[in-house]
C-alpha cells in the first residue's frame, strides 16, 4: 500500500528517542483492522446515541429535582449505563485494530441521534441535517474501506 | 448568536482532552493479554480523561452557537489521526484523510442544522 508520510516520520523517530513510553505504546503497528473491531465500535455509536437520547429525556426537568429526583432519574442513569457500557466496547473494540480508523467511526453517533431526536423529541430534519448525515456516512465507508483494502 | 471565547476554549480542551483519552484506552486494549499492571493504569486514565472530556463538551456546548462550536468538536478526529501516527506508527493513507475530510464536513453540516 503506497503511504504518503513522510512529513509526520521524523517526528515519530525523535518521539522515540526522546521518549521511550512511546515506543513502549507502538505494537504491531500495521496491523489490519479486523470486522469485529469495527462491528463493535459501530454497536458503540448504536448505544451512544442512545445514551444522549435518554440523557436529553433525564434532563428535562433536572433544574427542580431534589438529590433523590436526580438518583432516582431513570432515563439519566441509563444514560450514563449506555455510556458506561460503551467505554467498555471500544476498549475491546481497539485491542483489535488502528486507532485511527476505529476513532472517526465514532462520529455515526452523530448520524443516529439525527435520525432519533425527530421521533423522541419533534425536532426538524433540514438539508443540513441530511447533507450531513450523508456525508459522515460516506466518510465513514471511506475510511471503513480503506482499512480492508 | 455570539458564542463566548470560555466556550470555544472549553470544547477545543475537551476535543483534545478526548483524544488523549482515546491514545491511553487504545495503549490499554492493546496490552490487556498481559498482566493487570500493564494495562489498568492506561485504562483507569483513559476513562477518567474520557469523563473529563465529556463534562467540558457539556459545559462548552451550553452557550454558543453550534455553527462554530461543532467544527471544534470534531478536531478531536484530527488531533487523533496525529496521535495514532506518532505514538502506534499508523500509516496516514488517502481513505484515512479524504474519510476524515468527508466526516468533519458532515458534523459541520449537522451543527449547522441544529443552529
Amino acid at each position: 500500500m503506497p503511504q504518503s508520510d513522510t512529513v509526520a516520520r521524523p517526528a515519530a523517530q525523535v518521539l522515540e528517542l526522546n521518549e521511550p513510553t512511546a515506543s513502549v505504546f507502538r505494537q504491531d503497528a500495521a496491523s489490519k483492522t479486523s470486522l469485529t473491531s469495527i462491528a463493535l465500535v459501530l454497536l458503540c455509536t448504536v448505544i451512544g446515541a442512545a445514551a444522549q437520547v435518554l440523557m436529553r429525556m433525564g434532563a428535562v426537568d433536572i433544574d427542580n429535582s431534589s438529590l433523590v429526583g436526580i438518583i432516582t432519574n431513570w432515563p439519566l442513569l441509563g444514560g450514563y449505563a449506555c455510556l458506561a457500557a460503551n467505554t467498555g466496547l471500544l476498549i475491546l473494540a481497539l485491542r483489535d485494530g488502528q486507532l485511527s480508523v476505529l476513532y472517526p467511526i465514532i462520529a455515526l453517533t452523530y448520524v443516529w441521534v439525527t435520525i432519533l431526536s425527530p421521533l423522541f423529541f419533534g425536532d426538524l430534519i433540514n438539508g443540513f441535517k441530511v447533507a450531513g448525515v450523508a456525508l459522515i456516512v460516506l466518510g465513514v465507508s471511506f475510511i471503513g474501506m480503506g482499512s480492508r483494502s | 448568536m455570539k458564542t463566548p471565547l470560555s466556550s470555544m476554549l472549553l470544547v477545543l480542551g475537551a476535543s483534545f482532552i478526548g483524544s488523549v483519552a482515546a491514545v491511553l484506552l487504545k495503549a490499554g486494549a492493546d496490552r490487556l493479554k498481559q498482566g493487570w499492571s500493564a494495562w489498568a493504569g492506561k485504562l483507569a486514565a483513559g476513562v477518567g480523561l474520557f469523563l473529563i472530556s465529556s463534562i467540558l463538551y457539556v459545559w462548552g456546548l451550553k452557550d454558543g452557537s453550534l455553527t462554530v462550536l461543532y467544527p471544534m468538536v470534531s478536531l478531536g478526529y484530527v488531533w487523533t489521526l496525529l496521535w495514532s501516527r506518532i505514538f502506534f506508527g499508523e500509516p496516514f493513507n488517502r481513505p484515512k484523510v479524504v474519510g476524515l475530510a468527508l466526516v468533519l464536513l458532515g458534523v459541520v453540516c449537522i451543527g449547522a442544522g441544529n443552529q
